[in-house]
């Protein structure tokens, strides 16, 4: 397993992503892209949507990837991966190509959980080898902070404020972790940003399997969440300690929650410290929206033991 | 080798004897066909094309898009509403200088939604940067898809080729197609040479910047000059096929009787075939009609073809699709074309065919008579086949 000091190596031996790019200060983007592109030995062919994580990289003429990327569209980055590996299986068969490469999207979750989810779907049934990269964010902040279907409920974003009638987003968050799991793909994983290692690991064990692997990685935004600039490690890590996002790992359809935190810490602690959520704390509605947040959280906490517990390694 | 053969099985044996490296494919009537006839290929072991069976025509075309970037030799088809849907990645291809070759089964679009034959698909692609091409039979859309290949791929030119074939009239009628031996075409087609391959891991290269205010302009203006290099590079390639096939092919249109007609008629597709017909008709009667079927419609020829029109009287632009709130596309064409030209013939343009309606030869004769008697270009629609 890729320590801290084999993957600061690897990076000193080639950056494969490079500074210059134009993310905010304070964006938790770059430390996931190096993670994951660090913790690959061979050879890594990138493609990603239209997104924050586009724009800021490739701005012509120039490009912070000293590996080779590819931008097509929003909603197609599935797609493009695997034409791109389709097209190194024909020219390997002809022996055009001979070293080994891997294939991997970066997408943000507009572009993976709503428009690009059905060529995530596709790609995933046809069973390309590659690995996508969910960096969720949790909105489209790219252009603007609008809803997306990763955003959870009651979060203020610009397409769904926090109006007298409707205090925010009135919808849960789409489970596609668990959408992506359905597809029974080889390995489906969450991480975040707060563990890299653990984030490094999940690759290593992903690129050990032929075939689509899936990372739901919770990058944090501090422009978006409306928290500090340098929060993005502390809010990602409450996300985890609330069990707000689990840890946790599905290799061939065997569950397992990675960490599992002591003690249970109301998600109050996390939502407290986000000004996407500070109505909650000034409308006279925000006690029991708190509450049916804290009960989803429970829901879907107590749903995925018992998953572990009937799908785990050793059940 | 004559074999009598559907527009479709005539299509996906030029494909199966290029064997691209990659056919990404949906299915969709009336194009359907080609891609069950491919998918046969390659389950029997005949190509060694990776098949990426996609889950919509605009990820089939972004398939396409990764793959040739990748550097493969790649190809597609679709019809009708998969156009539609996959015309975004359709422009990124042509921006993204791809050479994917694309057979297009000519079909109309919705509302009503329709199965049959018009140009409304083609039409919807015409600012794409997509070169296009119509064919009037079986063997033109064999023929232009093989030429398609050696056309898209060139150096100077790198862009998207849609061969249109019209759906049914061609995709699904068996007509005497002559298919060349497999080794005269891979031979013709020759190696593919791609530019900045992705693949290539130790020269990393970005595809598909962020260009803004400060390059836009200057990277959309080099994209044209692609477009501006396809006339000699279509050319050279007809005279090169004419060479392996003995078939000739050569300009952007063809003439029938065009020489001294002083009334034309100017068609895409399998309806010029039914154009011939009244022509013939015509000319026993004593009436110097003729027919210029353009093979070339994106980038338009113009000059070629106001110098063909020099001796016409009047001329039908016939368009077979709307171009809502203006008159048709192909006229639009010809009348900018002869705009600048010294010789200006009358100009009528007629709306026909649309969602498959049948165009016949007296329909045809009709129109060239009504030509003799119109006045002067006027902005006016007319329509062939209509109940009114």
């Amino acid at each position: 397993m890729p320590s801290i000091k084999v993957l600061a190596e690897r990076e000193e031996k080639e950056v494969r992503f490079t500074a210059g790019h134009t993310l905010c200060a304070g964006c938790a983007e770059p430390m996931v892209v190096r993670t994951v592109l660090n913790a690959i030995e061979d050879p890594v062919v990138v493609a990603s949507p239209t997104g924050c994580l586009e724009v800021a990289t490739s701005r012509f003429p120039g490009t912070a990837w000293n590996v080779p990327w590819i931008h097509v569209a929003f909603e197609n980055a599935a797609a493009v991966i695997s034409g791109v590996e389709a097209a190194y299986k024909a020219l390997r068969k002809k022996g055009l190509i001979t070293r080994r490469t891997r294939f991997v999207v970066f997408a943000g979750d507009g572009g993976t959980y709503d428009i690009g989810l059905q060529a995530l779907s596709g790609a995933l049934e046809r069973g390309h080898d590659f690995l996508y990269v969910c960096l969720n964010n949790e909105a489209y902040m790219n252009t603007g902070v609008q809803r997306s279907s990763a955003t959870p409920q009651c979060a203020a974003t610009t397409t769904a404020p926090v109006g007298e009638a409707i205090p925010g987003k009135p919808q849960e968050r789409k489970d596609l972790t668990e959408i992506v799991v359905a597809h029974g793909v080889p390995y489906v994983a969450q991480a975040a940003v707060s563990r890299l290692i653990d984030l490094a690991n999940k690759v290593e064990r992903a690129m050990k399997y032929e075939g689509p692997k899936f990372l739901n990685v919770l990058t944090t935004c501090p422009l978006g969440w409306r928290t500090p600039r340098d929060s993005a490690i502390p809010q990602a890590k409450l996300a985890v300690e609330t069990r707000y996002w689990p840890i946790y790992e599905v290799m061939e359809g065997r569950y397992k929650i990675n960490y599992k935190p002591k003690e249970r810490v109301p998600i109050e602690e996390w939502l407290k410290t986000q000004g996407r959520f500070r109505h909650l704390f000034r409308d006279p509605r925000g006690k029991e929206l708190i509450a049916q947040i804290q009960a989803e959280v429970d829901r879907r906490w107590e749903l995925l033991l018992q998953k572990e517990r009937c799908f785990g390694p050793s059940a | 080798m004559r074999k009598a053969i559907t527009g479709h099985k005539a299509v996906a044996e030029a494909m199966r004897q290029i064997e691209p490296d990659v056919f990404a494919v949906y299915p969709i009537t009336p194009q359907s066909e080609i891609a069950e006839y491919y998918a046969e290929y390659v389950h029997e072991g005949l190509v060694r094309t990776e098949l990426i069976p996609a889950e919509s025509e605009h990820s089939a075309l972004s398939a396409c898009v990764g793959a040739a970037a990748a550097g493969a030799r790649v190809m597609t088809a679709t019809a009708s509403q998969g156009l539609a849907l996959l015309v975004e990645v359709l422009y990124i291809a042509a921006g993204m200088r791809l050479p994917i070759v694309m057979a297009l089964a000519n079909r109309a679009l919705s509302a009503p939604i329709n199965i049959h034959c018009d140009h409304s698909d083609a039409y919807l692609a015409r600012d794409s940067g997509a070169v296009q091409v119509f064919c009037e039979s079986a063997q033109e859309a064999y023929d232009y898809t093989i030429m398609a290949q050696k056309l898209a791929e060139h150096e100077k030119v790198r862009l998207p080729v849609l061969v249109n074939l019209d759906g049914f009239t061609l995709t699904h009628t068996v007509q005497p197609v002559d298919l060349l031996e497999d080794e005269v075409v891979r031979r013709f087609v020759g190696e593919h040479n791609p530019v900045f391959p992705l693949l290539d891991v130790d020269r990393p290269v970005t595809w598909g910047a962020f260009a803004m205010h400060d390059y836009y302009f200057e990277l959309k203006r080099a994209q044209e000059s692609g477009m501006e290099a396809v006339p000699q590079v279509f050319l050279a390639v007809q005279r090169e096929f004419s060479r392996v096939s003995g078939r000739r092919y050569a300009g952007f249109f063809e003439g029938y009787h065009l020489e001294d007609a002083e009334y034309v008629m100017i068609v895409l597709g399998s309806t010029a075939g039914t154009a011939k017909a009244a022509v013939d008709e015509l000319r026993k009667r004593g009436l110097k009609a003729g027919l210029l079927k353009p093979w070339l419609w994106r980038p338009f020829p113009a000059n070629e073809l106001a110098e063909a029109l020099r001796a016409a009287k009047a001329v039908a632009v016939l368009d077979r699709a709307f171009s809502f709130g203006t008159m048709g596309a192909l006229y639009e064409d010809v009348a900018a074309a002869l705009y600048a030209a010294e010789h200006r013939p009358t100009l009528a343009n007629y709306v026909y065919g649309l969602g498959g309606r049948d165009t016949s030869v007296p329909d045809l004769i009709k129109v060239f008579e009504e030509l003799r008697r119109i006045p002067r270009t006027e902005w006016t629609l007319r329509y062939i086949g209509l109940r009114e």
